[in-house]
């Protein structure tokens, strides 16, 4: 196993979709709720607490070789807006072609034949981490970690919001993040005794709302 | 061009000349240039020229609205079916040169649902003079850049002036009213790209739009050889 396998894969460059999505910010500037650093914050910490929790257990559990499939419908189970079900099967598609070019793995390509249009990007994203040699830890590390890095990203194009805000955000928000993927972790652990229940299902009723109005808008800046 | 580029086993490598049956993919070609240098509009004339002998579908790559897709389908230059839009979170070169992974989505569902293609044009949004598409998204490029943007363009050069595989100099009918010197702009343009081909096109007139056809036919007939 490679450490710094977890940094190609945490790279907001790794080519995999997500430099187009918002993680529902666009929606939330819109409607006036994040209009600065600090509404970002706050933004990201519910996101994190959340969306991001829930999938940082996903990848974890997925890392540790829970079955796909069953974890796959665990995501659809725990995400309400269909606009939002939909998009995390297209970067969870999009995910699955950048990795099977990066750490080639048969675990990828059977998950690929099962799901040709796509599985839960979480899901993909915790067999990604098993094929790039990575354990369970890191794989909820990645998820937590997108869930406020695509926002953060994201707000500094929509407001022009100052990058270094933007960085100092996900900076303070890093013990939380600790926090999360630890949770994520111990939840994931409990799969082989529990059964799925044993992951999060927490949600943010808003995020889920806004999706599904944010995909009818004509006129927008990101996917979703 | 990098027609034998192939990968070993089952991995389904954006660049593999092959589809996962076997048969081989369609051509695609990437038109990129600056805003409003009539990048659509090249695309929908390239439609009318070579629907009746190809099957062909177009990739649009908007920065926030459906707009080109919406005027190609408007114009009917081919059906619905045929045309597919990217969206690109604000950013056009991020999704035809950095991160494909959508693009790459979208031209193999366009295979997988129509059937065989011969050639794919992927259009991006207008973007700046750097903006070039990844070889792993396309065979070929066209950079549209019109004359009404200033016939220093060719002169400042960048990599889509230089390295694309045709340049389209591209609303010639304007040049007396905008005050650009064709034979300063072709002269700059032969200095810049060497032996690279540069044509010069106005859709009003039609001067020019049978060479880009024509152009376009000799890269699949490459392709296909």
């Amino acid at each position: 196993m490679s450490r710094a396998a977890l940094l190609v894969l945490a790279d907001g460059r790794f080519p995999a979709g997500g430099h187009a999505h918002s993680g529902g910010a666009e929606a939330a500037v819109r409607a006036g709720r994040i209009t600065g650093a600090a509404s970002l914050e706050d933004f990201c910490r519910g996101r994190l607490h959340t969306t991001g929790l829930v999938s940082a257990s996903l990848a974890a559990a997925a890392a540790l070789g829970a079955d796909p499939v069953t974890l796959d419908a665990a995501a659809d189970a725990r995400t309400p807006s269909s606009a939002l079900r939909a998009v995390a099967r297209r970067l969870g598609r999009q995910l699955m072609r950048a990795a099977r070019a990066t750490w080639p793995s048969g675990e990828l390509d059977s998950l690929a034949r099962e799901f040709p249009k796509g599985a839960h990007q979480p899901v993909v994203l915790g067999l990604v981490a098993r094929a790039a040699g990575l354990g369970a830890q890191d794989a909820a590390y990645c998820a937590a970690y997108e869930s406020v890095s695509g926002p953060a990203t994201a707000v500094v194009r929509l407001l022009s919001l100052d990058p270094f805000d933007a960085s100092a955000v996900l900076a303070r928000l890093a013990p939380e993040l600790d926090l999360v993927a630890d949770r994520a972790g111990e939840a994931a652990r409990r799969v082989p005794s529990d059964g799925i229940e044993a992951l999060p299902a927490v949600s943010a009723p808003l995020l889920e709302i806004t999706a599904e109005d944010h995909a009818t808008w004509p006129v927008r800046l990101f996917a979703s | 061009m990098h027609l034998d580029h192939t990968h070993d086993g089952p991995t389904a490598v954006s660049a593999d000349a092959h589809r996962p049956d076997g048969r081989r993919r369609a051509l695609r070609i990437g038109l990129g240039g600056p805003v409003g240098s009539g990048k659509t509009a090249t695309v929908a004339g390239l439609c009318r020229a070579l629907r009746d002998e190809l099957s062909l579908a177009v990739v649009t790559n908007d920065i926030y609205t459906r707009e080109d897709a919406e005027f190609l389908l408007r114009e009917a230059v081919l059906p619905p079916e045929r045309i597919t839009a990217v969206e690109t979170g604000a950013c056009p070169h991020t999704a035809i040169r950095d991160d494909i992974s959508a693009n790459l989505e979208a031209v193999e569902d366009l295979e997988d649902e129509i059937g065989p293609l011969d050639l794919i044009l992927v259009e991006s949004g207008g973007d700046n003079l750097t903006a070039t598409f990844s070889k792993g998204l396309v065979d070929a490029q066209i950079f549209v850049i019109d004359v009404a943007g200033g016939d220093d363009i060719p002169r400042k050069g960048g990599p889509g002036v230089t390295t694309a595989d045709l340049l389209v100099v591209n609303k010639t009918d304007l040049a007396p009213y905008v005050g650009s010197d064709l034979a300063r702009m072709a002269a700059d343009a032969r200095a810049q790209r060497a032996e690279l081909p540069v044509v010069f096109q106005s859709l009003r007139t039609r001067a020019g739009v049978g060479e880009v056809a024509g152009w376009v036919r000799a890269q699949l007939a490459a392709w296909t050889a």
